[in-house]
């Protein structure tokens, strides 16, 4: 029989090497080594295109020549089979929801670059049975090549034609390979992915390094000092169908 | 007992029999069984990421954990024990053309070699570009 005494010197005795072993797991757990991974890091990667400073050089296409040898992206003329990353449109292609009828003069034909806007609530990663496209915790909307079984749902879903789907072997129509970037087979669906792997190694998307007159600023929209941020504070801008609710993370300055 | 036109039906036995297991007669007859793959190896001798044993065994599954760690988990530098693993002061990247070929440059003596003698056919070489290729 144990009396009051006892007991509570068990119980205390017991909670005591109870509390002991829990900091020591605390303790141990908390020395696990993190993946040193480098590169730059976001939280909501976001693209801000000037499209004043981009209309005074009307046939630059700097941007899309260096994404495109990049990323070994094939170029077939016939615009079925057409691959594109990033592109020019005339601005009353690329914001048809703006239905204001007394533009600015020549505005309605002006050319905007367009790419995949990485939306922050992206409808073509809900579709993609495979798992194969989906949003990284850092904004971008991702590809996977190696899961794309070519179904198109992804196409069919995105509202602004980012993606393009391979109809032909792309290799052949790739004028000079990149070995440090895989080409696409016949059957896969490709798109910009906010250069990720360029990212990892600390530097900036192919077009905005290319771009001489830098209308193309990227960045962090999370992080109020960012350059995004800055100049989205400073100028009015204007985003691709943002009543469809996709939230898209490409500004225009207009 | 008699068998009816019996030394014809035994024959005929044989015959199928012999038929049947064509393929293994062939293949003990012929030099072409004796064969071996050969590989050749970076003449400069330096290591592999992992000895030669696990390598010829497990590289699928390697380039298949690589693969996933970069494409879907953006996690882009060999990692053992925490640390980076370098090479000639450049950390070394989870890449196929990256990292393998660099010293592995050889595809047809090296990569072909085995993966024809065991008709395994990888898809990489569909989409990842081999730096000879690109050259020409």
């Amino acid at each position: 029989m144990i009396d009051r005494r006892n007991f509570l010197k068990i119980v205390s005795f017991a909670g005591g090497i109870a509390l002991a072993g829990k900091w020591t797991y605390e303790s141990i757990s908390q020395t696990v080594v993190e993946h040193p991974q480098q590169g730059l890091k976001a939280h909501r990667w976001a693209m801000a295109i000037d499209v004043k400073k981009c209309e005074q050089n009307p046939n630059c296409n700097k941007c899309i020549e260096a994404c495109h040898s990049y990323h070994n992206v094939p170029k077939l003329d016939n615009p079925k089979d057409e691959i594109k990353w990033i592109w020019k449109e005339q601005f009353r292609n690329a914001f048809i929801t703006q239905e204001n009828e007394f533009l600015p003069k020549g505005m309605n034909f002006s050319t905007v670059l367009l790419l995949c806007n990485h939306c922050d609530n992206p409808p073509c990663t809900n579709v993609c049975p495979t798992q194969a496209t989906w949003k990284r915790e850092d904004g971008i909307v991702m590809m996977d090549w190696h899961r794309c079984i070519g179904c198109r749902y992804c196409v069919a879903a995105c509202p602004y034609g980012s993606r393009s789907f391979n109809w032909r072997d792309p290799r052949p129509f790739i004028k000079e390979q990149n070995p440090e970037f895989p080409t696409r087979t016949r059957g896969v669906v490709e798109k910009c992915t906010f250069c990720a792997e360029r990212l990892a190694r600390g530097m900036m998307p192919a077009c905005v390094e290319a771009c001489p007159s830098k209308a193309l600023i990227f960045g962090d929209l999370e992080d109020p000092g960012s350059e995004v941020r800055q100049v989205l504070s400073e100028r009015f801008s204007i985003r691709r169908k943002p009543e469809l609710g996709t939230s898209p993370e490409v500004f225009y300055l207009v | 007992m008699k068998i009816y036109d019996g030394w014809k039906i035994i024959l005929g036995i044989v015959i199928g029999i012999a038929f049947f297991t064509m393929p293994i007669w062939l293949n003990l007859s012929s030099a072409q069984s004796k064969v071996k793959p050969k590989l050749v190896y970076p003449t400069d001798a330096r290591q592999c990421i992992d000895d030669k044993d696990y390598m010829n065994h497990y590289h699928m599954d390697l380039l298949n954990y690589w693969r996933d760690s970069v494409v879907r988990l953006n996690m882009r530098y060999v990692v053992r024990n925490g640390v980076v693993l370098t090479h000639n002061g450049q950390k070394l990247e989870m890449s196929l053309t990256l990292t393998c070929l660099k010293c592995h440059s050889d595809k047809k003596n090296f990569c072909d070699q085995c993966h024809n003698y065991l008709q395994v056919k990888p898809y990489c070489w569909d989409c990842h570009v081999q730096p000879k290729e690109a050259l020409k």
